[in-house]
């Protein structure tokens, strides 16, 4: 085990003594994964890779934007026209935030799926809920630092969200202004947390790798597995090249958005200069905030609307415990598995109304998917845990019982071994 | 015994082929990233500047932008020109002509610029009426040669042409 | 199983659609735009070189009189990848317009010929003096116009193709005109564009739609004169990319092979 590890070399042994990075290094590379891994799993791989690549064309960017209301925009077209390789940075670095929610939000219905959230991995998936949380409140203040139209309204509409706050909304919306409407001092200190945010989000991320490795990794039966054993492989090199050829497809995708439509995920708006005058005809937020949009939208009341929205992503921290099966992978639980793709579909379905306006048969579907959407974790999950029949789960991956293949690899190997 | 060599070739071949094509990409991907530090085209685009010295009395001289950097343009005096000219280059730390750094005698144009560190250097001060840096005490001639003081070479002189008798293009 | 497989990837698929979806339903409610065969658009789209030299000059004949262009310096028209004009060209064209310099040594302003590193000199010394000068409506800076517009360099042509008579019973204030393509019908810029209004140096015929062809091309080059560089970059990349994949996937199956073939 890595654990009692000694380094071959005197130089490794005397350094590793003092500071054990070898140690860990060994730990990285050996630790033991289940062998059945799918490729949902090769999205955490994805993700780090996103936010490494953010940080990396973020601070590129840094180098050259001007935080100030009557040069943001115009030194965004600077980058665009004038720096080397700025339109290329600029335009990973805005493409990159759409590809990094797709990701999240597939590594968040992965995990919903196979039951990733339950015990043992409960503070797994809160680190990973506060890091959505964080990549949300950054993407949100990245998006108006090219002050264009879209950025200006977003920012207004988002801190006017405060406002609905009781006797202190005023207040704190002043303050999270520094002025008395969105202007240059809420601009700066965009920036200035905008830059901070995402390194809140790597040591986030340190922690929930830290955490992950503790129990090891789910997989698609969700059963406990011993480790190292029949049942896993090391990490390296044999979920690495995994992940690798899986981010590498994902960067195919992700070099199509870039190259030849870098604009199409974006607001055509945005390309005009914030105008504190002039509101624009549809205020719509970026696609991947949508759904949250439109539970906002579908509450008749300002309060309420807030309330909604803050509750509809906490509620997704108490998870663990609203769903208390036993079994975690959908596969062995035939009556969630329908609920999950219900589930998947009354997202999408907020995303849809999220982007039309708020009237008419586009309302009465956000209302019915708002109410869907908490009642599958307030009443559905919690009755349907409790009275569920779930299928028998299988002992280990290498002896599955019937019925309880995940993956079409599996049976291919396993009839190799009949 | 064949079958397995040859599969173990094919492998190495595939591990090799991955790793290099890999390398490739990764400096590729860099490529961009220190790139954009480089002087952008805006800034190349300014790397002319055109200056009117008709104003220029004979012994004064006037210090231009360019660049980012002081330019010196100074209309010399017969007596400077003289005392620049008649210099032996054997005296010199940094041998060069007179007439190879001064296009037209009358005018000397060169970067304001210290050799030494990079500061500004005083008009008229130093040891051999020419400039004088007060950074570290190096003493130039009226031909900007370096004479004295711990700067190793002359300043500078940029490309310049004369675009009529009252107008230096720099740059 | 295999079952769970498809339907999630179907879903995959079907969210990947909506997110195109979005932007198709929502140019629906109006009137569909003209649609272009322009020479930018596919995957190896490139400019048009007499088009784009063309379209500067419907610019700064027709369209420089009340819309500035601000992003835009004269040097970027000598630059690769746009109209291309040669340096001495680019250089006779700058010197065609005065810009404010200064202040000299006696801390005056002053006006010099422009030079290819200065930006296109404006109509109008600010927006305010635009809007006054153009009946209350701000003439819009065109250097991102095509980008700042839903549909883009289609919707660009059809506006300057789609004066017509307005339909009977619609009333149109002072100073407001018909436009079939326009956000809501109406425009305040009258036509700007009639035939020959612009006599082309190379000799083409300027017809009303290979203006508007012209300038529209010309536009869209200035919201994203890196354009052609992107396009072949990209293709490069790709390229690469799947060669790089289909390595890493065949080694990633050799070194399977043996957990997958072990008891």
């Amino acid at each position: 085990m890595s654990e009692n590890y000694v380094p071959s070399s005197k130089f490794g042994k005397w350094f590793n003594d003092r500071l054990p990075l070898l140690t860990l290094s060994k730990h990285l590379t050996d630790y033991p994964t289940p062998k059945n891994l799918n490729y949902w799993w090769t999205f955490g791989g994805i993700l780090t890779f996103c936010l490494i690549s953010q940080i990396i064309t973020g601070i590129v960017l840094g180098m050259h934007y001007v935080a100030h209301a009557d040069m943001a925009f115009n030194s965004i077209e600077h980058i665009m026209r004038d720096v080397n390789y700025g339109w290329l940075i600029r335009y990973i670095h805005s493409n990159g935030a759409s590809m990094f929610f797709l990701a999240v939000y597939i590594h968040i219905f992965r995990s919903l799926f196979y039951g990733s959230y339950k015990s043992p991995r409960e503070i797994i998936w809160i680190l990973g809920m506060l890091i959505y949380l964080l990549m949300m409140a950054t993407a949100f203040m990245g998006y108006v630092l090219p002050w264009g139209q879209m950025s200006f309204w977003g920012a207004t509409v988002i801190t006017n969200l405060f406002s609905a706050i009781p006797l202190v909304g005023e207040s704190i919306t002043n303050w999270l202004w520094g002025g008395f409407a969105v202007d240059n001092p809420t601009l700066t200190r965009f920036f200035s947390l905008h830059y901070l945010f995402p390194f809140l989000i790597l040591g986030l991320v340190v922690l929930h790798i830290w955490a992950l490795h503790v129990p090891g990794n789910n997989n698609p039966v969700g059963i406990d597995i011993k480790k190292p054993s029949k049942d896993t492989v090391p990490f390296h090199p044999y979920i690495t090249i995994k992940d690798l050829f899986a981010l590498l497809v994902f960067m195919i995708i992700f070099s199509g958005f870039i190259f030849f439509a870098p604009n199409i995920l974006g607001h055509s708006d945005n390309y005009i200069e914030a105008n504190p005058l002039v509101t624009p005809k549809h205020i719509v937020p970026e696609w991947y905030l949508l759904p949250f949009y439109a539970i906002l939208r579908s509450v008749p009341d300002k309060l309420g609307g807030v309330i909604l929205l803050f509750a509809s992503i906490f509620i997704l921290i108490a998870l663990p415990w609203l769903d208390s099966s036993k079994v975690r992978s959908a596969i062995f639980r035939p009556v969630y598995k329908i609920f999950f793709w219900i589930l998947v579909i009354d997202v999408l379905a907020l995303g849809y109304v999220g982007a039309m306006p708020a009237e008419g048969l586009y309302l009465l579907v956000a209302r019915v998917a708002t109410i869907y959407y908490f009642a599958h974790f307030l009443i559905i999950l919690p009755i349907l845990s409790r009275i569920e029949k779930t299928e028998p789960v299988p002992l280990s991956i290498t002896e599955p019982v019937l019925g309880g293949m995940p993956k079409t690899e599996m049976i291919r190997s396993d009839k190799k071994n009949v | 015994m064949d079958k397995p060599e040859k599969k173990n070739n094919r492998r190495d071949f595939l591990f090799t082929a991955s790793y290099t094509i890999g390398a490739v990409g990764l400096g590729a991907t860099i490529w961009p990233l220190i790139d954009q530090m480089n002087p952008d085209s805006s800034v190349k685009a300014l790397s002319t500047t055109e200056v009117d010295i008709s104003q220029i009395q004979p012994g004064k001289s006037i210090t231009v932008l360019w660049r980012g950097k002081p330019v010196f343009i100074k209309r010399r005096t017969s007596e400077e020109i003289s005392e620049a000219q008649s210099v032996s280059l054997d005296e010199l730390p940094h041998p060069e002509k007179d007439q190879d750094r001064a296009k037209k005698p009358e005018w000397l144009v060169m970067l304001g610029i210290c050799t030494h560190l990079g500061c500004v250097p005083l008009s008229d001060k130093g040891e051999y009426n020419g400039w004088f840096c007060p950074c570290h005490g190096s003493h130039y001639d009226t031909s900007g040669r370096i004479r004295k003081g711990p700067a190793p070479t002359n300043m500078e002189v940029p490309k310049y042409t004369f675009i009529d008798d009252n107008t230096i293009k720099i740059g | 199983m295999c079952n769970t497989q498809t339907k999630s990837r179907t879903i995959f698929l079907s969210l990947i659609f909506l997110l195109f979806a979005f932007n198709q339903a929502q140019s629906e409610e109006k009137i569909k735009p003209l649609e272009v065969d322009w020479t930018f658009k596919g995957i190896t789209g490139k400019f048009d070189r007499a088009s784009l030299q063309r379209g500067y000059q419907v610019y700064t004949e027709v369209c420089a009189s009340c819309h500035s262009m601000n992003l835009l310096s004269y040097r970027n028209l000598g630059e690769k990848g746009g109209p291309e004009f040669s340096v001495d060209q680019v250089k006779a064209i700058a010197a065609n317009f005065e810009v404010e310099d200064g202040p000299n040594d006696e801390g005056d302003m002053f006006t010099r010929p422009a030079r290819p590193s200065d930006k296109f000199v404006s109509p109008y010394p600010n927006v305010q003096a635009a809007t006054a000068a153009n009946g209350g409506a701000y003439p819009p800076d065109m250097s991102v116009l095509v980008k700042a517009r839903k549909g883009g360099s289609d919707y660009i042509y059809s506006v300057l193709m789609g004066y017509e008579e307005p339909p009977q019973g619609l009333e149109l204030d002072d100073g407001v005109y018909y436009n079939k393509y326009m956000d809501g019908q109406k425009i305040k810029m009258s036509n700007p564009l009639s035939e020959g209004i612009v006599s082309y140096s190379d000799g083409t015929n300027a017809t009303v739609s290979q203006m508007a062809k012209d300038v529209t091309t010309f536009l869209t080059w200035s919201a994203e004169p890196h354009l052609e560089t992107r396009h072949k970059l990209g293709l490069k990349v790709i390229i690469f990319l799947i060669i790089f994949t289909i390595l890493v996937y065949l080694s990633m199956r050799r070194l399977w092979s043996r957990i997958d073939s072990e008891k």
